[in-house]
C-alpha cells in the first residue's frame, strides 16, 4: 500500500488513489502513479477548473478550434490567415528560480504556438510582484525580467507589451504569464493528432534529462513552504534550441508527411504522448529506452517525467519519415521514434523488450472532476464597508498635491520603460504601436490588417468582488483595444488563484467564471485559450484572485490610430463616461486605496452594457478620424490618465472646473467605463453626435505644461520626472 | 543585382532584412545557407542580426568559423560589399574583417529602443544621407558596447571610418545620447577600403513609416546604387 508521502509529492490524494485503484483493479506500480500523478495534476487535469471551463463562452465566428482541444486556440482574420494565441502562467517554478522559472515559462508558451504550425509574431506578458523594497521580492522581479529578456531575445519574437504590477498580495509568490501569438494559414493549422493506428511517435529536439520532474504535479500544487527542496523540479532553458525547433517545426509543417505536433511541456512525455492519444482516438505504444536521455541510468519513470525543455512530439504516417528527418538533420536537431500509436486504446510502455505498464487511456485522462460549489458551500465573503476619511472630503491643495505625487510615483504607475526596453520589441518589422500605451499594436504583412492586443488584470478588484471584478477585467482589456480603433474578437485567459480545495478558493473561482460569462456574451469575444494556476498560497495568505486577460482586436491599415497622449497644444480634452466627479464612487480596490489605506474594502460595480456602447463609440470616432488621441481611465483614477495624457508630448492641460471637496474620489476614483480623449474643436459637434448616448463631457483644453484646475496648478514638470524615473528599486 | 543575406543558426534578422531589400526596395535577394561553400554571383552581402549559434563562446564567434564565412571574407577581400548587423557586426569583428570588439553594453542590460545616429556620408553606404543627418534606427543588443585600443580609434577616426555615432534628438555626441557605453559613441564602422560595414543598429527595422520609420532604407540604398552604377 502506497504512503501519504508519496502521495504528497504527486499531489494525489488518499481518495484520488482509492480511485486510481478502483479503475484499474489492482495497485499502479511506481511508473503508473507517476503518470496518474501527472495526468490526474490540475496543470493537467483541470479537475477543479473543467467543470467551469464547459461553462464558457469559446466560440464566434471567427473561432476554428474547440476550447481546450488543441495546444492553443485559433481565430479566422480573413484572408486565409488564422491567429493562434494562448497565455501560461509558469508561476511556482518563477518563485522558486526567478530566471528560468520566467525563461521556460516564455519558452513553453512559444512551443504551444508553432505546434500549431503558427509562425510566433508576438510575445506579451503579465506580472505581479510584491513590494520591491523587499529584497527577496525585488531578486524575484529582476530575475523574472531578465530570464524573460535573455530567453525571449534569442527568438526573434518581439516581446510587444503586458503589464507588470504589484501587490502585497504577491509576496514570495510572483505571477509569471506569457502569452504568445502566432500566425498561420487558416487552412494549414497543425493539429496535436495523430490519424492511424501506425502512425509513428517521434520526439525532436533536446535529450531528455532529469530537470523538471513533478514540475506539473508537484510544482504547480503545494505550497511555498514546501518549495525550498524543489528546485531541482525547475527546468533550464535552451533559447537557442528553441529558436532551431520553430525554424525546424515549421518546416516540417508545411510536409504531407507530418500528421501532428505537439508541444513536450508540463509533465513531460507522458501528457504530451497520452494527451495525443486520447485526442486521436487512439492508443499508444511507447519504448522509453528509444528516448534520447541526456545521463546514463535514467529509470523509465524519470524519462517519462522529465520536463526537459525544447522537446516537441510528432505524429508522422509509418515509413514516410525520411523528408522530415532531413529538414531536422539541416537544423541539426536530434530526434527518435520511440512509438506508435495503435488501435486498443491503452497506454503500453515498453521498456526494451519489457512491458513495463498498460493501462486504459481513458482511465488516465479522466481525473475526478471536483465541483466547486459544493467546497465553497456556505462560504460568506467577508464585504468590509468603505471608510472614507473625513480629510478626503475638504479640499486641501497641498494635500491634494501630495497625494497626487506620491501616486504618480508609485511602482503601479510609473512608466515600466525599464523593463520592456530588455525585450526586443521590433523585431519581424511589424510593430505599429509599441509597448507602454493601452494596447500594442501589430499589422500583418500581405493584408490590409492590423492586430491590436492587452493584457490586463486587476486583482484588487476581483479581491473585492471576484465577479465584478472579473467583468471588468474583460471590459478594460476590451476598452485598451478599443482605444486604438479595433474590435476585440478573442481572449485568452490566465487564472491565477489561490488553494481551490479552500472554500475561499472555490467561491473566487465560481464567482470569476460567472463574471466571465456575463462579460463573454456582451462583448461577443470568446474566451480561446488559456492555463489555470493554482494554490497560488504565498508564505502566509492566498494571493488576491488574478484573472489575467488577454485579449485581441483587428482593425483595418487605414485606421490612424490616435495617440495615447494629447498631441497638440489648443487640441480639446473630454471624457466619455458617467461624471463621478464629486462623488467617492471607484475608491474600491483602487489604488488610492492601497497607498494610503492599506486597504481593501467596498463595493464595485460595472454596468457592461453602458461599457460596450462607450467602446462602439470610440471605435466609430476613431474610424470617422475624429479625434486625436483616447486613453483608458483606470489604475490612478482621472488625474493619473490625465498627467499619462499630457507626458506623452510634454504638454499641460487647463481644465475647467475645480477640484471638488470631495476630491479623493473625483480625482482617484477607478470607476470603470471612462476613456479621455482630445480633438480638433472643430470636431466637436461631429463628435456629439456619435456620442449622443454616452455621458460625454468636455472637461478642458490641451496647453503647452502644466495642468490647471480653477482652484489649483500642478507643475507637469516634477509630474513626469516622477514618472519617468521608474521604479522605486531598478528591476 | 543581387543580394544574399546569409542565414546561420539562431540568426532571427534574415527576414526582416529580405522583406527591406526584397519586398519593399525591389532588388532580387536571396538566403544563403551557414553550410554552403560558395557565394554565387552575389553583389551584396548581409550579415544580419540574431544570435548565431546562441551566441556560445563569445557572440558572433563560433559563426566566424563557419564555411560560408571563408567565402564572406574572400568577397570582401576582393572588394565586395559587405554589411554586418548587430550580430553581424559581431562576426565582422570575430572574423577580423573590421578592427575591434564588441562587450557587454555599460548597464550589463539588453536595450531595445530607437536610437538616434548622426551618419556621415563619406561612405558607399552611407551617400544618400546629408553629411551629420540624424536618422532614427532602432537598437536591440546586449553586447554593442565598441571597444577598441586606442590606436585603433584613432586610425578609425583619422581615416573618417565612423560612419554611424550614437547622438541625441539634438545631434548632441555625449554619454547621455550613448546607449551602451562604446568608445566615442560609435553605432558603425568600415573597413580601411571602405566596403565592409558593421553597425549595432538595425536599419532593415526601420523599413516603413508604418512600423515607426524608414531611415534604415538609405543604407540598403546608398550600396545598392553604388552596386549598380559601379
Amino acid at each position: 500500500m502506497v504512503n501519504e508521502e508519496t502521495l504528497k509529492e504527486l499531489a494525489l490524494s488518499m481518495s484520488e488513489y482509492e480511485l486510481i485503484v478502483d479503475k484499474l483493479g489492482r495497485e499502479p506500480n511506481g511508473l503508473e502513479l507517476g503518470l496518474f500523478g501527472a495526468l490526474w495534476s490540475e496543470h493537467c487535469g483541470y479537475k477543479h477548473t473543467k467543470r467551469l471551463l464547459r461553462t464558457i463562452k469559446s466560440n464566434s465566428k471567427y473561432t476554428l478550434t474547440e476550447a481546450g482541444e488543441e495546444n492553443a486556440g485559433a481565430v479566422n482574420i480573413g484572408d486565409n490567415k488564422a491567429i493562434v494565441m494562448k497565455i501560461e502562467s509558469h508561476n511556482h517554478p518563477s518563485a522558486v528560480e526567478p530566471y528560468e522559472g520566467a525563461a521556460t515559462g516564455v519558452g513553453g508558451i512559444v512551443r504551444d504556438i508553432f505546434a500549431m504550425g503558427a509562425r510566433p509574431i508576438a510575445l506579451l506578458n503579465s506580472l505581479r510582484f510584491s513590494d520591491l523594497n523587499n529584497d527577496r521580492n525585488f531578486q524575484i522581479a529582476k530575475g523574472v525580467v531578465e530570464g524573460i529578456s535573455g530567453y525571449g531575445n534569442c527568438l526573434g519574437i518581439p516581446n510587444i507589451g503586458g503589464e507588470c504590477l504589484f501587490d502585497e498580495s504577491y509576496d514570495n509568490n510572483p505571477l509569471v504569464n506569457a502569452m504568445c501569438v502566432g500566425l498561420v494559414d487558416a487552412d494549414s493549422i497543425l493539429s496535436a493528432k495523430a490519424e492511424n493506428p501506425g502512425d509513428l511517435l517521434i520526439i525532436i529536439g533536446a535529450e531528455t534529462g532529469r530537470d523538471g520532474i513533478h514540475g506539473a504535479s508537484g510544482l504547480a500544487s503545494q505550497n511555498f513552504e514546501e518549495t525550498v527542496e524543489l528546485r531541482s523540479a525547475v527546468q533550464v532553458g535552451n533559447p537557442f534550441l528553441e529558436k532551431l525547433l520553430i525554424e525546424a517545426c515549421l518546416e516540417i509543417a508545411q510536409l504531407d508527411e507530418l500528421v501532428g505536433m505537439q508541444d513536450c511541456g508540463a509533465a513531460g512525455i507522458t501528457s504530451a504522448a497520452i494527451e495525443m492519444a486520447e485526442r486521436s482516438n487512439l492508443g499508444l505504444s511507447l519504448d522509453v529506452s528509444k528516448v534520447p536521455v541526456r545521463e546514463k541510468g535514467m529509470t523509465p519513470y524519470e524519462i517519462m517525467l522529465s520536463e526537459s525543455q525544447e522537446r516537441m512530439l510528432i505524429a508522422v504516417r509509418k515509413n514516410e519519415y525520411n523528408k522530415i528527418f532531413e529538414v531536422l538533420d539541416k537544423w541539426d536537431l536530434k530526434c527518435s521514434i520511440i512509438g506508435e500509436f495503435i488501435k486498443d486504446k491503452d497506454v503500453l510502455i515498453y521498456n526494451r523488450n519489457e512491458l513495463i505498464s498498460r493501462t486504459s487511456i481513458e482511465t488516465l485522462t479522466s481525473p475526478p472532476e471536483y465541483d466547486l460549489s459544493k467546497i465553497s458551500n456556505g462560504f460568506r465573503p467577508n464585504y468590509k464597508k468603505i471608510q472614507i476619511k473625513d480629510s478626503y472630503k475638504s479640499f486641501n491643495e497641498n494635500t491634494v498635491k501630495d497625494f497626487i505625487e506620491k501616486i504618480i510615483s508609485s511602482d503601479n504607475l510609473v512608466s515600466k520603460k525599464s523593463i520592456y526596453k530588455k525585450y526586443d520589441h521590433h523585431v519581424q518589422t511589424n510593430t505599429v504601436i509599441e509597448p507602454g500605451s493601452d494596447s500594442s499594436v501589430i499589422r500583418i504583412k500581405g493584408t490590409d490588417k492590423m492586430l491590436a492586443f492587452s493584457c490586463d488584470g486587476n486583482s484588487r478588484l476581483c479581491a473585492v468582488d471576484p465577479k465584478v471584478g472579473s467583468e471588468i477585467n474583460i471590459a478594460e482589456a476590451c476598452r485598451n483595444i478599443s482605444v486604438t480603433g479595433a474590435t476585440p474578437i478573442a481572449l485568452t485567459d490566465g487564472l491565477n488563484f489561490g488553494d481551490p480545495t479552500k472554500p475561499k478558493g472555490a467561491f473566487q473561482l465560481l464567482e470569476t467564471f460567472k463574471g466571465f460569462n456575463n462579460a463573454c456574451e456582451v462583448f461577443d469575444t470568446p474566451i480561446i485559450s488559456g492555463n489555470a494556476s493554482l494554490f497560488n498560497e504565498g508564505h502566509t495568505s492566498s494571493i488576491n484572485p488574478t484573472p489575467i486577460i488577454g485579449a485581441m482586436g483587428i482593425m483595418s491599415q487605414k485606421i490612424r490610430i490616435p495617440d495615447k497622449g494629447f498631441s497638440k497644444e489648443g487640441h480639446k480634452i473630454g471624457v466619455i463616461g458617467k461624471n463621478a466627479w464629486g462623488t467617492n464612487i471607484g475608491l474600491s480596490g483602487s489604488e488610492f486605496q492601497r497607498i494610503f489605506d492599506k486597504d481593501l474594502s467596498g463595493e464595485i460595480s460595472i454596468d457592461l452594457s453602458f461599457e460596450k456602447m462607450i467602446q462602439e463609440n470610440i471605435r466609430t470616432l476613431i474610424f470617422k478620424n475624429l479625434i486625436m488621441s483616447a486613453h483608458d481611465v483606470s489604475v490612478g483614477g482621472l488625474i493619473t490618465a490625465l498627467i499619462l495624457s499630457c507626458e506623452q508630448n510634454n504638454l499641460g492641460a487647463q481644465i475647467d472646473k475645480s477640484i471638488p471637496d470631495n476630491w479623493a474620489g473625483a480625482l482617484f476614483g477607478e470607476d470603470q467605463s471612462r476613456i479621455i480623449f482630445s480633438y480638433e474643436e472643430k470636431d466637436k459637434n461631429k463628435i456629439s453626435n456619435i456620442l449622443n448616448d454616452s455621458d460625454w463631457h468636455e472637461i478642458g483644453t490641451v496647453t503647452n505644461r502644466n495642468i490647471k484646475f480653477e482652484n489649483i496648478l500642478l507643475e507637469s514638470e516634477s509630474l513626469f520626472l516622477r514618472y519617468n524615473k521608474g521604479f522605486s528599486r531598478d528591476i | 543585382m543581387k543580394i544574399g543575406i546569409v542565414v546561420f543558426p539562431g540568426t532571427w534578422s534574415e527576414s526582416d532584412t529580405f522583406y527591406a531589400t526584397k519586398d519593399i526596395l525591389g532588388f532580387k535577394t536571396e538566403y544563403i545557407w551557414h553550410k554552403d561553400q560558395k557565394l554565387s554571383n552575389i553583389d551584396l552581402v548581409i550579415l544580419p542580426g540574431g544570435f548565431s549559434y546562441g551566441d556560445y563562446l563569445r557572440t558572433g564567434a563560433i559563426a566566424s568559423f563557419s564555411p560560408i564565412i571563408e567565402q564572406v571574407i574572400d568577397f570582401a577581400n576582393k572588394g565586395g560589399p559587405v554589411i554586418g548587423i548587430c550580430n553581424g557586426f559581431q562576426i565582422l569583428c570575430e572574423s577580423k574583417l573590421l578592427p575591434g570588439i564588441l562587450i557587454k553594453n555599460k548597464d550589463l542590460s539588453f536595450v531595445c529602443e530607437w536610437s538616434n545616429l548622426k551618419v556621415n556620408n563619406d561612405s558607399i553606404f552611407t551617400s544618400e544621407f546629408k553629411n551629420d543627418e540624424l536618422i532614427k534606427i532602432p537598437i536591440s543588443h546586449g553586447e554593442g558596447n565598441y571597444q577598441a585600443e586606442t590606436n585603433i580609434i584613432n586610425k578609425l577616426e583619422d581615416e573618417n571610418r565612423i560612419i554611424f555615432r550614437y547622438s541625441s534628438s539634438d545631434g548632441d555626441l555625449n554619454e547621455d545620447s550613448n546607449p551602451n557605453g562604446s568608445i566615442n559613441n560609435i553605432a558603425g564602422i568600415t573597413n580601411k577600403k571602405g566596403n565592409v560595414l558593421g553597425m549595432m543598429p538595425h536599419p532593415e527595422k526601420a523599413c516603413e513609416k508604418l512600423i515607426g520609420g524608414d531611415d534604415g532604407l538609405g543604407i540598403f540604398k546608398s550600396v545598392i546604387k553604388k552596386v549598380i552604377n559601379g
